[in-house]
């Protein structure tokens, strides 16, 4: 069922569009990047719905506010890192301390970016809209998982912070695969260690499970697409049934899925834990696939970590 | 100038999350209160220059100058301009009120309280523990508030979302912001001027409390601003220079901008911070310091 598949922000856009003929509630805006994070698809359809705020991130946040507390389903769009860094005051007060129903949808997040450098390495988001109170976060795994997430998103009430990716990832989901939010997807069985993982890592993690198990290990793999609310219960699953815990994510160390997981575990179920993800610096300019493999977050990284991680064990 | 309370129906689709205020009728059972004549809103400017004096004197902190130097133009919006229903805070085609410089919160308060929101009792509650009324302005807490502010530079964003979405539903509701004139440092609220001009939002209305100082000193030393005027016009809005004491002044700015079609309306306001209390009048001192007791027995005596 793998494929080369779509982009996750190209399942977005055609989303959108198709929430838009079912709900005249939903209005889109978007700060110039209309082309890229494809809201353009909502706004060829639907013009008089579709606001393009221009490159002033700030501004379109309180707009998406204003609009959310006059009743409107609002889903804003832009590359994450502007998503983020760029308005994290405006999201915090206008946004979410009122839980306004607004969905922010940011593409271009993580390292798989690629040449456009560290101005367009969203690697703190994450954390930053994961520390907000209220908020939803989701980091849907492939164009399955995102089309379904930003339905999720449009039909509950509240505030959302949806990262999706640039580049085509594989399909990793059948049609028939239903979102639900804060819950984890356990995506292969296994019973020597779990990975957990989100975005495109799901599918780097599925790619070394079958070389671990050729070598005696069988690796869980669980997709976790919604980061808050996590999932305790698949984690202290995996924390009791497999007994050590590897967290890969396209995003720093600090705040991310990986301090997520880990405070679960350490509340409920302490075992081993290791974590692949890009360690307290920032990233250059390189091929998608170069900058992933020097933060070894690639299949034989994973494959790698694991073997470390099951060897800690005991 | 009447003021027009149509019977609207509830928001239903309002984000309830944000819905603090006890649930709204379907019909409104307010009385239809008349608007304030001009000597009478002279006397309710006077009466929420008191509440801001002994709310700020009680709560040992807060704002008093920036919101004694916007009381006569709050009183303008809430006791004639504005339609709005104490009785009914979510109603759909209410005319919305943004305190964008959220620190003036007092004023906004005792306005409230004075139109019926909540009991006049309250205000004195302001800045404690388990208070509605919040150090700035939160709309999860107070009924009437209609958006937390407090970080500087916000409001006016959010007023254009709310303009949009009058377009887009078709409702003839109005839209106005007060911010203050140390605010217009903040970069936002110059995005916010040029998305207001070429969304084309009629239905906008800022109004800018130009008491001409901020915390450092006066804005002409901390950052110049001038020529605040022009910098509005360039940015494409109509606008207009007032006395933001005089009452008249303030309610014919306000009927001017309701004629004006295709372009939002800026009011420029040149007030004085803290007046009302000879005092306090051009004081820097009490930007965010609350009257001594000694204090407040001085202003409130001149304010009788």
């Amino acid at each position: 069922m793998i494929s080369t598949g779509q982009s996750t922000r190209e399942a977005y856009g055609k989303t959108l569009v198709e929430l838009g003929r079912r709900n005249e509630k939903i209005v889109v805006l978007d700060a110039d990047l209309s082309r890229s994070t494809n809201t353009r698809l909502f706004a060829q359809e639907f013009p008089e719905r579709f606001f393009d705020c221009g490159i002033a991130e700030q501004n379109m946040m309180g707009i998406a506010a204003g609009l959310a507390a006059s009743g409107k389903v609002v889903f804003a769009s832009t590359f994450a890192i502007f998503a983020s860094a760029r308005c994290y005051d405006q999201v915090r007060m206008s946004i979410a301390q009122p839980r306004q129903n607004v969905k922010i949808v940011a593409s271009h997040g993580g390292i798989s970016v690629g040449e456009d450098g560290c101005s367009h390495h969203a690697i703190e988001d994450l954390a930053l809209y994961g520390s907000l109170p209220g908020f939803n976060v989701v980091v849907p795994s492939d164009a399955i998982e995102t089309a379904g997430a930003v339905e999720v998103a449009a039909a509950t009430p509240g505030p959302f912070y949806i990262r999706l990716s640039r580049p085509r990832t594989p399909v990793i989901f059948d049609e028939g695969y239903r979102f639900v939010l804060g819950k984890a997807v356990t995506m292969r069985g296994g019973w020597d260690a779990t990975v957990i993982a989100c975005g495109l890592m799901v599918h780097r993690a599925l790619v070394a499970a079958d070389p671990l198990a050729r070598g005696g290990i069988e690796l869980r793999v669980v997709n976790m697409p919604t980061l808050k609310p996590i999932d305790e219960d698949a984690i202290i699953r995996a924390a009791s049934e497999t007994g050590a815990i590897l967290c890969v994510e396209e995003h720093l160390l600090h705040g991310g899925l990986g301090s997520a997981v880990a405070r679960v575990v350490a509340e409920h179920h302490p075992v081993p834990m290791s974590f692949l993800s890009i360690k307290d610096c920032y990233t250059p300019s390189g091929k998608p696939s170069e900058l992933l493999e020097q933060h070894h977050l690639t299949a034989e990284g994973i494959e790698q970590e694991v073997r470390a991680l099951v060897a800690r064990k005991d | 100038m009447p003021v027009s309370r149509q019977r609207g129906d509830r928001e239903a689709s309002e984000n309830p999350a944000s819905a603090p205020t006890p649930a709204a009728e379907a019909v409104s059972s307010a009385n239809v209160a008349h608007p304030l004549s001009v000597d009478e809103m002279k006397e309710m400017a006077k009466t929420l220059r008191r509440h801001i004096v002994r709310m700020t004197a009680t709560a040992g902190s807060g704002h008093p100058g920036g919101s004694l130097s916007a009381a006569d133009i709050v009183t303008a919006l809430f006791f004639n301009h504005l339609r709005h229903d104490a009785k009914n805070p979510r109603w759909a085609d209410r005319d919305r009120f943004i305190l964008s410089k959220g620190h003036a919160a007092p004023v906004l308060y005792a306005a409230l309280a004075e139109a019926g929101y909540f009991p006049v009792d309250e205000l004195t509650t302001l800045r404690q523990l388990h208070s509605r009324l919040q150090g700035h302005a939160d709309v999860t807490a107070t009924p009437g508030v209609e958006v937390s502010t407090g970080s500087l530079g916000q409001g006016l964003s959010i007023g254009i979302g709310m303009a949009l979405a009058a377009r887009l539903d078709g409702r003839d509701y109005r839209v106005y912001v007060l911010l203050g004139d140390g605010e217009c440092e903040e970069g936002q609220v110059w995005e916010a001027a040029m998305a207001a001009a070429h969304f084309k939002v009629d239905n906008l209305v800022a109004i800018i409390d130009r008491n001409r100082q901020q915390i450092d000193g006066w804005t002409h030393d901390v950052m110049n601003t001038e020529p605040m005027d022009e910098k509005w016009r360039a940015f494409g809005w109509h606008v207009i220079g007032i006395d933001g004491h005089d009452l008249g002044q303030i309610l014919g700015a306000l009927d001017e901008a309701k004629t004006v079609k295709g372009k939002p309306t800026v009011i420029i306001a040149r007030t004085t911070k803290g007046k009302g209390v000879s005092f306090m009048e051009d004081n820097l001192d009490f930007h965010g310091r609350a009257p001594t007791p000694d204090e407040e027995e001085r202003a409130l005596k001149e304010l009788e």
